[in-house]
């Protein structure tokens, strides 16, 4: 039963190995001069003028939102997308519904202008 | 490759959702080229809500089951595919003079409207535990940002956010309950359910029970009742004043009659064990409904609470687990339907120019300043307050009917006891209405479409209370 | 063996959560939650359910956490170190016996829960779970909820621009 999972667990865990291991290996084996400027957050060179603790504007949240929608919406795809030969001319035409409808709400955001970056 | 056979479909059955959900789209995609004019989009609206009004009647022999028996359209979930479709109708009604008066502007209201009308259509047929939760999400979803359609509005941003967030937070008890209930019989289908019930093979009693309990919450907080009721008084003062009445009928009857699907069909064997918890809300709902309306001072407000305790009596029909009690349910939501738009009419009839003018106090003198207006009132005050011979006494006489059938005496009493309670908040808009006089003008503010809706209420009060049988019938 | 991954793993989630609402840092709390769900996606692979598992990490720990981030970058950070919470003494009090309330009702569900006859789950096929077997019952069985669906998430759009856009019409 659990040995079907036997290689992604072993590429999950070198994945990890690998990603933790070059964080470590570089604070180990890098070369450390740590001066005022250079613990600052990078602004091209420049000094620093404004707290980065700034809020965002909240278009920012327009754009999330959507793109949590579109996100659910793709992933109803995989398993069509999979089992498109089988489910024959019924799948199509129900997937095609599925995509009109969402097609309109495209076309909605689109045009109000909720793509925009005003 | 072998081919999964396609499912079959019987679109007549589902022609009222359909066509509203087209309707929907095509109001959207107008409103983003029509401009500046919006009578074409409320002319669309009402196009498809007549249609789907009409196509409910097509199915030739009732009960059409389809999709593998998780929708099912039956004479009940016909009738309130009717009370759906007249709601929303004179929900827009009422818009039409009142959004551009108080900054609506947005064409999205009216298929935000039909959209919700679509998740209550399917809400009324469905007989398959996702479908339920489906159905209610499109209704809530909808509902939140109508809640907040008046952005600059701040009682109105309060009431979608609040709404919002108590809104999801129900809804996780709703899919725990549902998800409790699958585990424990191994479907999600209410007949499947039933049988597996029947028969006594389900894997966990206790599943079973706990899921019944959170399920009562999940329902409880989507039909307004004590303890899940404390989002309502400040959603409905804070919605614009047609969304409210909407809310008070539409979504809240879709959500009762799934209600009753899931607790009268599904499990009814083990109707023992909820039954208590179950009369426990009920008595709780009327008694703080009731006594919560006694002191409010604004006029939104004490239709809110007497909106939970409308939910209290509807309750009891749930709990009597008959066939008398669903068509009982579906009369009442019909009259109150009637009451609660022609009450919602008068309040927005007497809205002045920059505020909504909802305090109680404000209706003094209202007999002598507009006698016809006044009247109507009493009439909806009334029927409300369950008098005869206006259609709330019927309703009443249904439900209370249904419950003494299966020998809910003591529950029975309790709920004529706060009938008797209700008469007093009602009649002392009566009396401030009559009896006392005030300097303050009171003007009808809007036009003859509003005061079309609120003659259309009178006369739908007065109608079902005096010739009750022709609607019945289409219930059963 | 099943037991010996599921219990590492489950422990896991539990701290992640305590984690989300312990930590004083809205940011810490977002990591926490992405891995705790990392955690229940190994939970749901437990269980045969691998579809379910990819979408918890792409649905969950990919989109809703950026929803997450955006939601904390949205509200100004400092404020929530310098705010100082007054706590009316009332409200304590309402708490505490709220608080109680809550252990006596769970108290008395893990009493019920403890001595329930629990049958061994039935033995599952063998592709059930598979994004073929989720698919089939998904575009067959449920094809009404599908196409729901996309009304919900029609409905949804159209209420994220009513509501957030800075100027709407």
């Amino acid at each position: 039963m659990l040995e079907q999972y036997i290689g992604a667990t072993v590429m999950f865990i070198m994945a990890i190995g690998i990603a933790c291991g070059m964080v470590f290996m570089t604070s180990v084996l890098g070369p450390k001069r740590h001066f005022a400027e250079k613990m600052e957050p990078f602004e091209c060179g420049e000094k620093q003028i404004v707290s980065p603790h700034q809020r965002f504007s909240v278009k920012f949240y327009l754009v999330a939102v959507l793109f949590v929608l579109f996100d659910i919406e793709a992933v109803f795809f995989f398993p069509w997308a999979i089992l498109f030969k089988k489910l024959g001319m019924f799948g199509f035409v129900e997937m095609l519904f599925f995509i009109i409808i969402l097609g309109v709400g495209l076309c909605y955001v689109w045009i109000k202008g909720g793509l925009d970056w005003e | 490759m072998e081919h999964i056979p396609a499912p079959a479909i019987d679109f007549i059955s589902l022609a009222p959702a359909l066509i509203l959900s087209v309707f929907g789209m095509l109001v959207l995609l107008m409103d983003l080229f029509a401009g500046k004019n919006k009578n074409l989009l409320v002319f669309a609206s009402l196009v498809g809500l007549v249609l789907a009004g009409v196509s409910a009647f097509a199915p030739k022999a009732l009960p059409v089951v389809s999709f593998g028996g998780s929708y099912v359209v039956d004479h009940l979930s016909v009738f309130f595919t009717l009370i759906f479709v007249f709601s929303s109708a004179l929900t827009i009604l009422l818009s039409i003079e009142y959004n551009p008066r108080n900054g609506i502007r947005a064409g999205e209201y009216y298929a935000l409207i039909l959209f919700c009308t679509v998740g209550m259509i399917l809400l009324a047929s469905a007989t398959d535990l996702i479908m339920i939760f489906l159905g209610i999400e499109v209704v809530s979803i909808c509902l939140y940002v109508l809640a907040g359609i008046k952005r600059g509005d701040v009682k109105s941003n309060e009431a979608a956010l609040k709404y919002f967030l108590l809104g999801a937070f129900a809804t996780g008890f709703l899919v725990y309950g549902m998800t409790l209930l699958y585990g424990a019989t191994g479907t999600t289908k209410l007949a499947g359910i039933a049988e597996v019930i029947h028969s006594g093979q389900t894997n966990s009693d206790t599943l079973l029970l706990l899921g019944t309990v959170l399920l009562i919450i999940g329902f409880g907080f989507k039909v307004a009742s004590v303890p899940f009721h404390m989002w309502a008084p400040d959603v409905y003062e804070g919605a614009p004043s047609p969304v409210t009445a909407f809310m008070a009928v539409g979504p809240k009857a879709a959500a009762l009659v799934a209600f009753y699907r899931v607790f009268a069909t599904a499990i009814p064997e083990i109707g023992t064990t909820w039954d208590t918890l179950l009369m426990v809300v009920a008595v709780a709902t009327m008694v703080i409904g009731n006594f919560g309306a006694i002191v409010q001072t604004n006029i939104k407000r004490l239709l809110a609470y007497s909106s939970i305790s409308h939910v209290g009596y509807l309750l009891i029909a749930i709990i009597a687990r008959n066939s008398l009690g669903g068509s009982a349910i579906a009369y009442y939501m019909m009259a109150y339907a009637f009451m609660i738009f022609g009450t919602f009419g008068i309040v927005i009839l007497l809205g002045e120019k920059n505020s909504e003018n909802l305090e109680i106090k404000n209706y003094a003198g209202l007999g002598v300043k507009q006698p016809a207006i006044a009247l109507c009132m009493t009439v909806f005050m009334l029927s409300l307050g369950g008098m005869p011979p206006f259609a709330g006494f019927i309703a009443k006489f249904y439900i209370f009917g249904a419950a003494i059938k299966e020998g809910y005496v003591v529950l029975v009493v309790i709920a004529v006891l706060n009938s008797v309670v209700s008469l007093y908040y009602y009649l002392k808009i009566v009396v401030l209405m009559y009896m006392k006089d005030s300097e303050r003008e009171l003007e009808l503010s809007m036009g003859p479409i509003t005061l079309a809706v609120v003659a259309i209420a009178v006369f739908g009060t007065i109608e079902m209370g005096l010739f009750p049988d022709p609607i019945l019938q289409l219930t059963q | 063996m099943e037991l010996l991954i599921f219990y590492p793993l489950a422990g896991f989630c539990v701290l992640m959560g305590l984690g989300v609402i312990i930590s004083s840092s809205p940011i810490n709390s977002a990591l926490s939650l992405i891995a705790m769900m990392m955690g229940l996606a190994g939970v749901f692979v437990l269980q045969q359910a691998h579809f379910l598992a990819i979408l918890q990490i792409i649905v969950y720990a990919g989109a809703i956490m950026v929803l997450f981030m955006f939601v904390i970058m949205l509200l100004n950070l400092k404020s929530a170190e310098e705010d100082t919470w007054s706590i009316r003494p009332q409200n304590t009090y309402v708490s505490v016996l709220t608080g109680f309330l809550a252990l006596g009702a769970l108290y008395k569900i893990a009493c019920v829960i403890s001595q329930a006859k629990l049958d061994s789950p039935a033995a599952v096929p063998d592709d059930f779970g598979t994004v073929v077997r989720v698919g089939t019952t998904l575009f067959t069985d449920f094809v009404l909820p599908f196409e729901v669906a996309s009304i919900l998430l029609l409905a949804a759009m159209v209420g994220a621009v009513v509501l957030a856009k800075n100027k709407i019409d």
